[in-house]
């Protein structure tokens, strides 16, 4: 029988095929992950006087901030599911590209964590009372920019992590400095879409993100291989 | 780049299909896999045997592409397993792990497989493969479900399923009931009389020795015996390995 | 100490280093010594902030020495890794962030010691501090990464990844904070038109920076021939 091994682009979305399809069956990390993200608004929520802070002002910081969160803890899961019976090994040895494995499973992240904010953003327009209705698009825009650059470096830290002996604690020691710039960025932004600011003051921030996810998704997807060559 | 079908590959019966070459492999500074060297033609059968640490699991790893070697190389079907992914089409890999998806069922992990090499009828692929383990009719059932047994009978399926030119087992029969058992060696039989190449991992001498066309015994990272399976006497073999090995105790 | 005089009875292997004094390591400690000495007794105080300004020279020339030396060797050290994988380079940057780590801390103690009379704050989230508190995050967190993976290979090439990759991630930081906003008095010595420093202090200034990489490549070949020693320890006890 003739067989030819899948190019770049269809090996990655059978890899994250695969990965949404293991998620879909399990589903305890996605609502684990959400209902951590609610939890997280709330509490963030009760953690100011609001005689003070308006929730108006607040509101960014916090979605941002729990977004890197609840990112961690959908990443935490994704190079786990290939540890536990080694299914790694097989992935290696088929006849794919290494990238092809990392952005198979960064595409799944990014779906991963794009659900958790699809249901964190409009909670945080119902707790907070944002009117997030009006700025929807540019929005799901931003979301997308950060979404992108937290999964190209979270997912490869995973992959890193998962064979490490402090496998849960290193993984947001890792990431949580390269989620700066994204947290910074996003938050800045969010907050002048909110403030109903002309788009250039939003511009630079915007620039930062661009770039992030640009340069970390080219640098991340070209080290990965080398984190599993042995 | 002009595409190289993973078909047909030996030009002719007598071409080397695995071919290692002073294979090496060190950790640090301990070597695990010392200078191994040894060719497999089609319907040729290799059984390996060693005691636990003689870097047998290594000698593996390295032919099947996971690990690259500190020096020596290794091609299969002609290609460097290192020169890129399509000399990997070419092998199958069972390991002592099941390596499969437990959230996933049986033919889910198959089919998965399947695709990743390629196949044009996955769905067919995987089906043949987990018939020829006689594990079909549990193929819906998640793998978590099934005892481990099942799951190193799934495991095989996954290894064959690509029907590959290169059979590289570790500790097959770990875990295989009777049934399961003479089911492998059904399924390898079939694979090397349709002409791969086979390497059988294993510390059972019989079940070794019962489908091996070479044998050989490794310690300490080398090759320190290496024979057609014609030549051997089983009884005398036994006895011999056990002796080697005892050095090491 | 002992000098390396009667070399029959001491136990060397190839690889690992010869003992005695260390003299580079010495000689960056008197550098560093001299230039303060100087910094105290003879340059003059600067007008506006007082006897604080001279916590500078150590401050600077620290800052100086972690972000430009040993974070970039660190990145190319683990850049040059993951394209020769020779264990020494690996060697080397676990020796630049080990040392790189103490002089991270260096201006992290020094940076509130000055900010406090001269800011009235211990601490603000100035740009350039916070890229050194960044730094210093990076810094402990590839050390902890070395120390979790068991590996030697694994630990190499996993370290190399982070290393080049925090490489890649500081102006990212730079630019994020700079833009959050900065209060850091602005680099005035490299103005060439108007020189806002006395020449004493210039004098004092420039050596200074000299002395300190004098001492960070004197710690670092400590740090790396302790390593060399380790691995040979390591190496013969596994050989047992």
């Amino acid at each position: 029988m003739q067989s030819t091994p899948p190019g770049l682009f269809r090996a990655s979305w059978l890899v994250a095929r695969k990965d949404l399809a293991i998620e879909f069956r399990t589903r305890t990390a996605f609502f684990s992950t959400l209902v951590f993200a609610l939890l997280g608004l709330t509490i963030f929520f009760f953690a100011w006087d609001p005689t003070t802070v308006a929730a108006i002002d607040l509101a960014p910081g916090v979605l941002w901030a729990i977004f890197a969160f609840s990112g961690l803890l959908g990443l935490q899961r994704s190079f786990g599911v290939e540890q536990a019976d080694r299914a790694m090994d097989a992935l290696l040895a088929a006849p794919l590209d290494r990238e092809a494995v990392y952005l198979g499973k960064a595409v799944a992240n990014l779906l991963f964590v794009g659900g958790v904010q699809l249901v964190t953003i409009p909670a945080l327009a119902l707790f907070y009372n944002v009117p997030l209705a009006g700025i929807a698009l540019p929005l799901a825009g931003v979301a997308l920019l950060a979404a992108i650059g937290l999964v190209a470096v979270g997912t490869l830290f995973s992959s890193m992590a998962v064979n490490t002996r402090l496998a849960e604690l290193l993984l947001p020691m890792l990431s949580l400095p390269f989620f700066l710039p994204i947290v910074v960025s996003a938050s800045m932004t969010t907050a002048r879409l909110l403030a109903g600011r002309p788009a250039a003051e939003a511009w630079p921030w915007l620039r930062i993100l661009l770039a992030f996810d640009l340069v970390f998704g080219v640098a991340c997807t070209l080290l990965f291989p080398f984190t599993v060559e042995e | 780049m002009p595409q190289q079908p993973a078909g047909p590959v030996a030009a002719s019966p007598d071409d080397p299909v695995v071919e290692a070459e002073a294979l090496a492999r060190q950790f640090g500074a301990r070597r695990a896999v010392d200078g191994v060297s040894f060719v497999l033609r089609a319907g040729e059968c290799l059984a390996l045997f060693g005691p636990n640490g003689a870097g047998k699991t290594t000698l593996l790893r390295l032919l099947a592409g996971l690990l690259a070697p500190s020096s020596g190389h290794c091609r299969v079907a002609g290609l460097g397993i290192r020169d890129g992914k399509l000399a990997r089409a070419h092998v199958g890999l069972v390991s002592h792990a099941s390596m499969l998806y437990g959230a996933l069922s049986a033919r889910e992990n198959v089919e998965f497989a399947a695709k990743l090499y390629g196949m044009p009828d996955p769905a067919g692929a995987a089906r043949d493969a987990l018939r020829s383990m006689r594990v079909l009719d549990r193929a819906e059932a998640p793998v978590r479900s099934l005892s481990r047994g099942l799951q190193q009978r799934v495991s095989i399926a996954r290894a064959i399923v690509h029907s590959p030119h290169v059979l590289l087992c570790d500790e097959p029969y770990t875990g295989l009931d009777e049934l399961g058992s003479a089911a492998l060696t059904e399924a390898l039989a079939e694979r090397r009389d349709s002409g791969a190449a086979l390497l059988l991992v294993t510390h059972n001498l019989g079940e070794g020795l019962a489908l091996a066309t070479q044998a050989a015994i490794m310690r300490r990272g080398s090759f320190v015996r290496h024979e057609n399976r014609s030549g051997v006497d089983a009884g005398t073999y036994a006895m011999e390995y056990r002796e080697l090995v005892t050095l090491d105790a | 100490m002992t000098t390396s005089g009667s070399s029959s009875a001491r136990v060397t292997t190839a690889s690992a280093p010869s003992q005695g004094v260390d003299w580079l390591l010495v000689s960056g400690f008197l550098a560093v010594a001299a230039f303060y000495v100087r910094a105290i007794f003879y340059t003059p105080i600067e007008a506006v902030q007082g006897p604080a300004q001279k916590i500078l020279y150590v401050h600077a020339t620290s800052a100086f020495v972690a972000l430009y030396l040993a974070f970039g060797l660190l990145g190319i050290a683990s850049a040059l890794y993951l394209w020769l994988k020779d264990e020494k380079l690996d060697l080397v940057a676990e020796s630049a962030a080990e040392v790189g780590l103490v002089f991270t801390s260096v201006v992290l103690v020094t940076g509130p010691l000055w900010g406090k009379p001269i800011w009235g704050a211990w601490w603000t989230w100035d740009a350039r501090l916070t890229l050194t508190l960044f730094l210093w995050f990076l810094i402990v967190g590839y050390l902890v990464l070395r120390g979790a993976v068991e590996d030697r290979g694994m630990r190499a090439r996993y370290s190399a990844v982070l290393g080049l990759l925090s490489i890649v991630l500081v102006p990212f930081i730079h630019l994020s904070v700079y833009l959050f906003r900065t209060m850091h008095p602005m680099p005035i010595v490299l103005k060439p038109s108007s020189p806002s420093m006395s020449p004493e202090m210039q004098w004092t200034f420039f050596p200074a920076f000299g002395a300190m990489a004098l001492l960070f490549v004197g710690l670092l070949r400590a740090r790396y021939r302790l390593g060399l020693l380790r691995d040979a320890v390591a190496a013969t006890e596994r050989e047992r």
